[in-house]
């Protein structure tokens, strides 16, 4: 249910933004997900609609979902994250945090540690749609 | 597009009263040793004390504090386990021993993570592990912890206070709250560290002395806090009970 904290960063986040932009009703949240963090879109979207009330009560969420792609930073190699690669433990710690995926995964091609998460590595708000205040 | 994890920062620490970060522009001069003491001291006077250790590339405070094989437990989060009576979070619970090669804006992913995930309940202080410098945790820390207040370990060493005189005088630039300065690994009585500290207008907390006992009791907590690190490092805790 680490799940559950993400969406209540969610919820925070586009709470404040509506406050901020003067919404009185927010329609649609859309948000990117990366591969990477492996988060459950069931639980995840579970946990918004028990946290959605006051101005995101009736707001629909859209989920577009990014592949993790890696760049190595020594040799310059790029490949997708293949999470069937690593064992349970593996996968689990960088769910928790995606970082440690620098503890797990190296470099296919030169074995470097050393690498960046060029896309996909976990929640993203693209944007908010909603009705402005009067 | 927006990162949403750093909106629920603010409310991820408002059951904590204190988040001392116990910090220093020098590596070697004894941080996670004091932090470690210092978080057990407070709770064994009755406080409730959350630790987190954010020395990413090169933890040590689980092997100080022994902290064993408990993993933080998932309750729409993840609440850290009590550990000899502390909260005890760190990356060591996920990187199995491993080393974890990070660069800055990694660590920074880490640390926002870790501040917007981990569930620490009710908590007089949260006491920060920091690793040492003024790089990337550092500023992170100062731009996502408001309140936060620093503890600033340094050596006798004329090079450790050089290092040490340019993360206060950033502190102070920032006008972060700093609960003092504490001399560690003291062994003569020379006082030109207590001068300095003074000259800039921070409070100089005291000494510890150099104990070359320590180093035969890591892990063991009583053994720790029977030292006269363990002894000092009480009083300075102490002196930060009564800080404002």
């Amino acid at each position: 249910m680490h799940e559950w904290a993400l969406a209540e960063a969610v919820v925070s986040a586009v709470s404040d933004t509506a406050e901020k932009e003067g919404l009185r009703k927010v329609s649609v949240v859309n948000l990117k997900m990366g591969e990477l963090q492996q988060i459950d879109v069931g639980i995840f979207r579970f946990a918004l609609s028990q946290l959605f009330s006051g101005k995101l009560k009736d707001a629909k969420v859209h989920i577009s979902r990014t592949r993790a792609r890696l760049k190595c930073r020594k040799c310059g190699h790029a490949w997708s994250f293949d999470k069937k690669k690593l064992d349970e433990s593996e996968r689990e710690a960088i769910h928790f945090v995606p970082e440690i995926a620098h503890v797990y995964v190296r470099c296919p091609s030169c074995r470097s540690p050393d690498f960046e998460v060029e896309r996909g590595r976990g929640v993203w708000i693209l944007s908010i749609e909603g009705e402005k205040e009067a | 597009m927006s990162d949403p994890r750093t909106a629920i920062i603010g409310e991820r620490l408002k059951t904590v009263k204190s988040v001392i970060a116990v910090s220093s522009g020098k590596g070697g001069v004894g941080k996670s040793f004091v932090a470690s003491v210092l978080a057990l001291s407070l709770a064994r006077k009755g406080c409730a004390v959350g630790f987190l250790d954010l020395d990413f590339t090169s933890p040590s405070s689980h092997v100080i504090l022994d902290v064993g094989k408990q993993l933080p437990k998932e309750e729409k989060g993840l609440v850290p386990p009590i550990v000899h009576g502390l909260r005890y979070m760190s990356v060591v619970y996920y990187s199995a021993g491993r080393a974890t090669p990070l660069r800055g804006s990694e660590a920074t992913d880490v640390l926002v993570e870790l501040l917007a995930v981990t569930k620490w309940g009710k908590l007089d202080y949260l006491v920060l592990d920091m690793p040492p410098g003024l790089g990337d945790v550092t500023l992170d820390l100062l731009r996502f912890v408001g309140g936060v207040k620093f503890l600033v370990v340094t050596t006798p060493s004329k090079l450790a206070f050089e290092t040490v005189r340019k993360l206060l005088d950033l502190l102070k630039e920032a006008k972060v709250a700093v609960l003092g300065v504490v001399e560690n690994m003291k062994a003569d009585d020379s006082t030109w560290i207590k001068g300095q500290v003074e000259r800039m207008g921070i409070p100089y907390l005291g000494t510890i002395p150099y104990d070359s006992k320590i180093e035969e009791n890591i892990g063991d907590i009583e053994g720790l806090l029977r030292t006269r690190f363990g002894e000092a490092t009480s009083e300075l805790s102490g002196k930060i009970e009564a800080s404002p």
